[in-house]
């Protein structure tokens, strides 16, 4: 009978010390904010244009990590963005939603025609990350550095001094596209799929 | 020398034909001065320099034209004497074909120098000294990347204890190297020395490879006959590509491998390419910025291949055709060696620091590139990579655009040396694939880097607003709070006095501002008026402009109609409530009686005149007069009456206020006294002057003291009344 109560006995105490244990890793090892948000945040490319109607990227990942929102749903991420978040949810990846917009061929910097600007402020209320100098009635100018080609300063210029450019970084920017040649058997796979057709 | 060294090997490697003795028969000879000089800002890996001259300038040989930006960067010099012609976008040497700012100089042929400053005696020179003259002269790197040299060795002297020469030269048809180390091995060894000289090394090696007898010959000979040489090692290592890289040569000679993302600084060893040694021989003792290098021209296309000393800046067309090369026969035009090369699409191109060798090859030599098969994974590609990376998964990983998977096998550490694509049985173009996963990564960890800061900044930005609301939202609140309690007050001002004063005021304030706008309106009306005036009265009047006008006054007249509308109302709501304010008081008070009386009193005395007037006329209307005169003084009586009435109940009610009376009465006295004194002044001096105003003050003074004295008899009897 004594076995009995010490087998109870000892199965209650590791029970208090495991329990103690994992309480204190609880508090001690307390991951701060949403893992899943950040991750998905990281994903997304920062661009804070709200094209996925939400104001801004992080609520949209927010949004994805709630289930509320498809993956789909931000057009300068495109594709690749897609692809990415697909890969850390494992869900299949969609088209990108065309209903938010469609994904740009080059990355876009918005630049002001300055000797048209008339210095309303106007720009700078709108952009998302302060990427745009002025004062009043003074002439304004884009960092370019910093603009992510957000498009929101576009519409409130009440003089349409705005334009977005595709980045031309010259030099420097530039790298080695991918061989373009079809590798010899996929040329004589689609010969023969052409034949099929 | 050489014997007793202990050579090591690296893993891989190949050995393409060399096809080096086609240019090394023929001496190297002065390539001339082109009709034109192209020089790029960006010739070296770093900033892009700053020009430093306008196009019309004129510029001496060796004269500084561009400026290094930073550390990093080169200064650049003109290489003859001339004037500059533009300052533009050309296409440059660069695998992109892409064109870049160049200046242009269009030579004198006089070859004029600028002043040079060399250094006597070097080894009185601390490192500095040595450092500043070599950064000066604008040496770069001599052996294809274009790194400035002045930053390789700035490197601490106590960290470093071998000193490598790269003398290896171990692409195929390249043979600067070798032609410079036989005609000029002197210059090249005291440019060592000087290298030497800044670092302190405890070892001093040139790695050579054993195709080259002749050149290692002369590099022996050179160091046997110079006297105070310290301890120069020649050390011949067998031919194999790519032997003369970096990497691979600190190793064959040291056994020691720069560890994946290091500098050969780190395992205490500066590698200098032996083209550098001599541009500093020629900086530090001679004086002369780096302007001209040895070039190889070769390829079968070309009739005489040989090695030039060229002005950098120079066509390679104009290297062509002092060749004899033909361009017909030319079907890929190639800068820099056949493996590590980039095929130039423009023969205009410019040759730059690092421009070792221009190959005109024909259709049999360099043919095109073969139709890529499927990889079968053979191997032979990881067989000869001197990296020991692994180039089919490196392949597909590139291929697939997987650039994480790319990136943990190391293929940063690719040197693009082109072994891999040299032995594939299936024809891939691998480095090409390397070359554009590595453009993707930099691309994306820039990509990244820049999406980064937007979120920090967009973050900030929201933080800030948030901020901002929160003051505004703080200071509306103190606001209201302010209001609320103004309010209060307010409140309890108009209990404790029920007169209304509040409301009085308001009125007024209201008829003031109607009084402006009205005013404001008026002189509208008044300009338009003038302006349309003036026009119909200008010799053209411009028809249109008077209708516009005449409508625009139209308007202002409306307004000011309205506007005086407003202020008639205003003005009478205002004396409604004075006089509902008025009515609120007593009526019986003996003001308002006396006021009854003498409004009594003067309607009796219009009435009496009119009587009077009507007797006159002997109007038939007297008699009516009569009792209207009649009914009115009856009038008078009433008020009288009700008035002393008034004035006995009040006194009985208060005497303080009677006191207050007499004290007002004797005031009045005083100051009718005072006028009267006054007046009598004025008489006084117009008397003495003879003025005409003398009946008119006569009367005045009059009136003023029978004011006086009616003042005085009121004070009297109040003061009685006040006795009793
Ligand atoms: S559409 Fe994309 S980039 Fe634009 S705010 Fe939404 S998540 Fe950000
Ligand atoms: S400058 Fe215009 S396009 Fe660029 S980030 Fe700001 S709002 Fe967007
Ligand atoms: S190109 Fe790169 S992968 Fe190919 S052999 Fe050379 S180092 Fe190795
Ligand atoms: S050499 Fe070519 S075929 Fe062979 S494994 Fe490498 S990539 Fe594949």
């Amino acid at each position: 009978m004594s076995d009995i109560f010490i087998a109870v006995g000892a199965l209650v105490v590791l029970s208090l010390i495991f329990g103690a244990v994992l309480g204190f890793a609880a508090i001690r090892f307390k991951v701060e904010g949403n893992p899943l948000v950040e991750q998905i945040d990281a994903l997304l490319p920062q661009t804070q244009c709200g094209q996925c109607s939400y104001p801004g990227c992080s609520p949209y990942a927010e949004a994805i990590a709630n289930g509320e929102e498809g993956i789909n749903k931000c057009p300068p991420g495109g594709e690749s963005t897609i692809q990415a978040i697909a890969d850390l949810l494992g869900v299949e990846p969609e088209p990108l939603d065309a209903e938010h917009g469609t994904e740009k061929e080059s990355a876009m910097v918005a630049v002001i025609r300055e000797d048209e600007c008339i210095g309303c402020t106007k720009c700078i209320q709108a952009c998302p990350v302060d990427a745009i100098l002025g004062a009043a009635k003074q002439m304004h100018t884009v960092i370019e550095s910093e603009c992510t080609g957000c498009d929101l300063c576009l519409d409130p210029c009440p003089v349409d001094c705005i334009d977005m450019l595709p980045i031309n970084g010259g030099l420097p920017a530039w790298h080695w596209d991918k061989p373009g040649q079809i590798i010899a058997t996929d040329a004589t796979n689609n010969a023969n799929e052409g034949k099929a057709a | 020398m050489n014997t007793s060294f202990q050579l090591h090997d690296f893993v891989g490697g190949i050995h393409p034909t060399d096809n080096k003795v086609q240019s090394t028969n023929t001496p190297i000879s002065f390539a001339g001065i082109p009709s034109k000089l192209i020089l790029p800002l960006t010739q070296h890996i770093g900033t892009q320099s700053k020009p430093l001259v306008s196009p019309g300038d004129t510029v001496l040989k060796g004269q500084l034209i561009a400026e290094a930006q930073g550390f990093i960067s080169a200064n650049l010099h003109a290489p003859t004497s001339g004037t500059i012609s533009a300052i533009e976008a050309r296409p440059v040497a660069h695998q992109s074909g892409l064109s870049d700012i160049c200046i242009e100089i269009t030579p004198d042929n006089n070859d004029t120098w600028v002043e040079r400053t060399r250094i006597t005696d070097y080894k009185k020179c601390d490192a500095t000294q040595l450092i500043n003259a070599i950064q000066a002269a604008g040496i770069t790197g001599m052996g294809g990347a274009g790194f400035p040299s002045h930053v390789k060795v700035s490197a601490d002297p106590a960290q470093i204890n071998t000193l490598i020469i790269n003398a290896a030269e171990c692409e195929p048809y390249i043979t600067s190297d070798d032609m410079l180390i036989q005609e000029r091995a002197q210059d090249v060894i005291s440019g060592i020395h000087v290298l030497a000289h800044i670092l302190e090394p405890k070892n001093i090696l040139i790695g050579i490879e054993d195709n080259k007898p002749k050149a290692a010959d002369a590099l022996i000979e050179a160091i046997e006959k110079d006297a105070d040489t310290p301890d120069i090692q020649v050390v011949i290592i067998p031919t194999k590509y790519p032997s003369g890289g970096e990497k691979q040569l600190i190793q064959i000679l040291t056994g020691k491998e720069v560890p994946a993302g290091g500098l050969p600084s780190e395992l205490g060893i500066v590698c200098h390419n032996l083209g550098t040694a001599y541009a500093v021989h020629n900086a530090v003792i001679k004086g002369e910025p780096l302007i001209s290098r040895i070039t190889t021209i070769t390829g079968n296309a070309c009739a005489q291949p040989q090695n030039y000393e060229v002005l950098i800046g120079t066509p390679v067309e104009h290297l062509l055709n002092i060749s004899n090369t033909d361009i017909e026969k030319t079907s890929r035009l190639v800068m820099g060696g056949p493996m590590m090369g980039f095929t130039l699409d423009q023969i205009q191109t410019p040759i730059i620091k690092a421009s070792n060798c221009i190959i005109a090859a024909t259709k049999q030599e360099l043919p095109d590139p073969a139709m890529e098969q499927a990889c079968i994974r053979c191997g032979m590609c990881t067989e000869v990579c001197p990296a020991q990376l692994l180039p089919q998964q490196l392949y597909w990983f590139s291929k697939s655009s997987n650039l994480e998977q790319a990136e943990a096998h190391n293929i940063a550490d690719c040197i693009e040396c082109g072994a891999c694509s040299y032995v594939c049985p299936s024809n891939i173009p691998l480095v090409q694939y390397y070359r554009f996963a590595k453009g993707e990564i930099k691309q994306t960890n820039e990509d990244k880097k820049k999406s980064d800061r937007a979120k920090i900044r967009f973050e900030t930005r929201l933080a800030r607003q948030e901020r901002e609301q929160a003051e505004k939202d703080a200071k509306r609140a103190a606001r209201a709070e302010a209001a609320a309690k103004k309010q209060a007050e307010k409140k309890a001002a108009a209990a404790a006095n029920p007169e209304g004063a509040v409301e009085k005021k308001i009125p007024t304030a209201d008829l003031q501002l109607l009084q402006k706008k009205f005013d404001a309106t008026k002189a509208a009306v008044a300009k338009s008026k003038d302006k349309i005036a003036a026009l119909e009265a200008s010799e053209s009047p411009d028809t249109d402009k008077i209708e516009l006008l005449k409508g625009a006054l139209e308007k202002a007249q409306t307004k000011m109609k309205d506007a005086a509308k407003a202020m008639a109302e205003a003005k009478k709501a205002e004396k409604a409530t004075s006089t509902a304010n008025a009515d609120k008081g007593d009526p019986n008070s003996p003001e308002r009686l006396k006021n009854k009386l003498e409004l009594a009193q003067s309607r009796l005395t219009t009435a009496q005149t009119r009587l009077d007037e009507a007797k006159a006329e002997n109007s038939d209307k007297v008699a009516a007069l009569e009792t209207a005169v009649a009914n009115q003084k009856q009038r008078v009586q009433d008020a009288l009456k009700a008035l002393d009435e008034s004035i006995q109940q009040t006194n009985q009610q208060n005497t303080t206020e009677i006191k207050v009376d007499t004290e007002a009465l004797k005031q009045k006295v005083l100051a009718a006294q005072t006028r009267v004194d006054k007046a009598s002044e004025r008489l006084n001096m117009a008397k003495e002057q003879n003025l005409e105003t003398v009946g008119a003050l006569q009367t005045g003074l009059e009136k003023q003291q029978a004011k006086l004295d009616e003042a005085k008899a009121t004070l009297a009897s109040a003061t009685l009344e006040d006795a009793k």
